[in-house]
């Protein structure tokens, strides 16, 4: 299958039409659709209108985007005003967004055809696309384990071949863990390179929107349509603060020099399948030419601790616009308004949303403030103290993406606490709001894709894709597809 | 049985967040949230004295911008997702009673 990059190029030479190229994913989803459930929502129609019209502008010799004509899904948690933007929440299930992301405008400027909406955890939380209050997706590689989560469709749907690449947003991990589990690579940029305005709100200043791509060229190639300011969301950083670069342009020049940091006490928490493949991964930088730092986070741990205050808190308020009133679900049964709110809100929340907005609620309540908010914005001071620390010592940061490969279906979702447990290696970048990557490094015993994680400073994510793209030359790990 | 939050806290907490839980949810929450709440209290062996909280990740200032009209939702579109609307109005349930003098 033609990655983003392959296939923009045949179709802006005249080789492919957008068209047939359009065509051949929708006839490849009609038949593996049904057995993975990536998309939450199709577009043909539109789709093969906007394919033709590229395939005309070609045809007419005038100038095309970087995404000319390609097939590409997003999560279903950037709004879009066609089609319905369902977060795979009840509540938002018939809900018609009355303006477009910026990323959803930013793909349209570049010529890229929007194929469909991809599943995922209701609101973006949970690891496991397990929550999502619409439908189930299953891992391509083994359809009894998760897709990993939250952007478990679009890593799905890029992993099965359903679109060329695809955009998901990472709060604590939600673009790099599925990308580990369905072996594709994905991309959170550094917090406020990528404009939020059109995401919805999960916990805002964590929450970043990146690719998921088949190869870390096209990651590049994506970040370099996405990426910029925006004056529609505050956080985003100006143009003089950080400018944006070419990522494309030096991304074949290996980093000279190369010293990757690893802390050795964190990567024994993993399964002996995954140390295994992320020391094999460090011994493939050795070889050219890196220096390894071994290096300690020491409050590392105290992340999911940090994260699970942060993000429930900054949760339960952002969550607190679905009210029954002026979009989304209202209850038939509510008689007054204060059980418009309740009633509405109870009936078409899942149990997680439910139990992070009830968390969040509990730490910023009168009593437990200080105990547990102001605490967590402490520690996590420390935290990206640590980082600091990290990157003067070394370029980047290699760990694992997960603990484990991806887990059976409904094997955690009985015990969220051992959910939470398990993003311990990605959340800390999110609460440092540093940019990190996953690239397929492995396969286990049960042929399950392992994820290496690359982490580096903020703003620096032209080095963090070249010290990617150094490994992906030496390896063949990013070309495997499951088989259908 | 772990009651870090009990049903109680539960019922009061679910009241703030308009959330109107049924019995099994109370106490399934009260389990799972102790659990949860047990675990961040680790949290609790750092020293932070003198640690500023840290509320955002990169430094942000405010950003002004001239307080000009511009184009805006039509009261159509505004409307469009309303679960109830009469004219150019949200429809809520009435919100004081018929004895209330208002």
């Amino acid at each position: 299958m033609d990655t983003v990059k392959q296939l923009r190029e045949k179709i802006a030479a005249g080789a492919v039409k957008s068209v047939d190229a359009v065509s051949a994913i929708f006839d490849r989803i009609e038949k593996i659709e049904p057995k993975v459930g990536a998309y939450l929502s199709l577009h043909k129609e539109q789709a093969m209108k906007r394919a033709e019209q590229v395939d005309a502008k070609i045809a007419a010799g005038e100038s095309v985007g970087v995404l000319a004509g390609v097939p590409v899904a997003i999560k279903d948690n950037m709004c879009t005003t066609f089609g319905t933007t369902t977060c795979a929440s009840k509540i938002l299930e018939n809900f018609h967004a009355p303006y477009n992301a910026h990323v959803v405008e930013r793909l349209q400027a570049a010529d890229a055809v929007i194929v469909g909406k991809c599943n995922l955890d209701e609101f973006a939380m949970g690891s496991s696309t397990e929550n999502s209050g619409l439908k189930q997706t299953l891992n391509p590689w083994n359809i009894e384990h998760v897709p990993g989560g939250s952007s478990g469709g679009s890593a799905a749907a890029v992993a099965a071949g359903l679109c060329s690449g695809a955009l998901g947003s990472d709060t604590g991990g939600s673009i790099r863990q599925p990308a580990s589990f369905c072996g594709v690579v994905g991309l959170k940029p550094t917090y406020g390179r990528v404009s939020r305005y059109g995401l919805v709100a999960y916990g805002s200043s964590l929450d970043q929107i990146g690719p998921l791509t088949q190869d870390v060229t096209d990651a590049a190639l994506m970040l370099n349509v996405i990426a910029g300011h925006d004056e529609r969301d505050s956080t985003s950083i100006s143009e003089t603060d950080a400018p944006v670069q070419d990522y494309l342009a030096d991304l074949e020049s290996p980093v000279e020099g190369l010293k990757i940091a690893t802390v050795p006490q964190l990567n024994a928490g993993a399964d002996a399948e995954v140390q295994k493949a992320t020391q094999a991964a460090l011994e493939v930088y050795k070889s050219l030419g890196a220096e390894i730092v071994e290096i300690e986070m020491p409050h590392f741990d105290y992340a999911i601790s940090v994260y699970y205050v942060i993000a429930t808190a900054e949760a339960s308020s952002n969550l607190a616009r679905y009210d029954g009133v002026h979009y989304g679900y209202r209850s038939p049964d509510a008689n007054d308004y204060v059980e418009v709110y309740s009633k509405s809100r109870n009936e078409a929340f899942g149990t997680e949303v439910k139990r992070r907005i009830m968390l969040g609620t509990y730490a910023l309540s009168s009593g437990y403030y200080d105990a547990y908010y102001l605490k967590a914005l402490k520690v996590r001071n420390l935290i990206r103290q640590d980082f600091t620390k990290a990157f003067e010592q070394a370029d980047c940061l290699m760990l694992p993406v997960s603990p484990t490969t991806a887990f059976k279906i409904g094997e955690k979702t009985d015990d969220p606490l051992q959910m939470y447990l398990a993003d311990i290696y990605t959340i800390a970048v999110n609460l440092a709001g540093v940019p990190g990557i996953s690239i397929p490094c492995g396969f286990d015993e049960r042929n399950l894709p392992i994820g290496l994680q690359i982490i580096s400073e903020p703003f620096s994510e032209d080095k963090l894709l070249r010290i990617a793209r150094m490994y992906e030359k030496e390896t063949d790990w990013h070309t495997k597809r499951p088989s259908f | 049985m772990n009651t870090k939050i009990d049903k109680a806290q539960v019922r009061r907490v679910a009241q703030l967040s308009r959330l109107e839980l049924s019995h099994e949810e109370v106490a399934q929450f009260s389990t799972q949230l102790s659990a949860i709440v047990e675990y961040i209290e680790k949290l609790n062996e750092l020293d932070t004295e003198g640690v500023e909280p840290l509320a955002h990740c990169l430094p942000v200032h405010n950003v002004f911008r001239e307080d000009l009209p511009r184009p805006s939702l039509s009261n159509d579109a505004a409307l469009a997702n309303a679960p109830e609307r009469e004219d150019e109005y949200f429809k809520v349930p009435k919100i004081l009673d018929d004895n209330s003098g208002a």
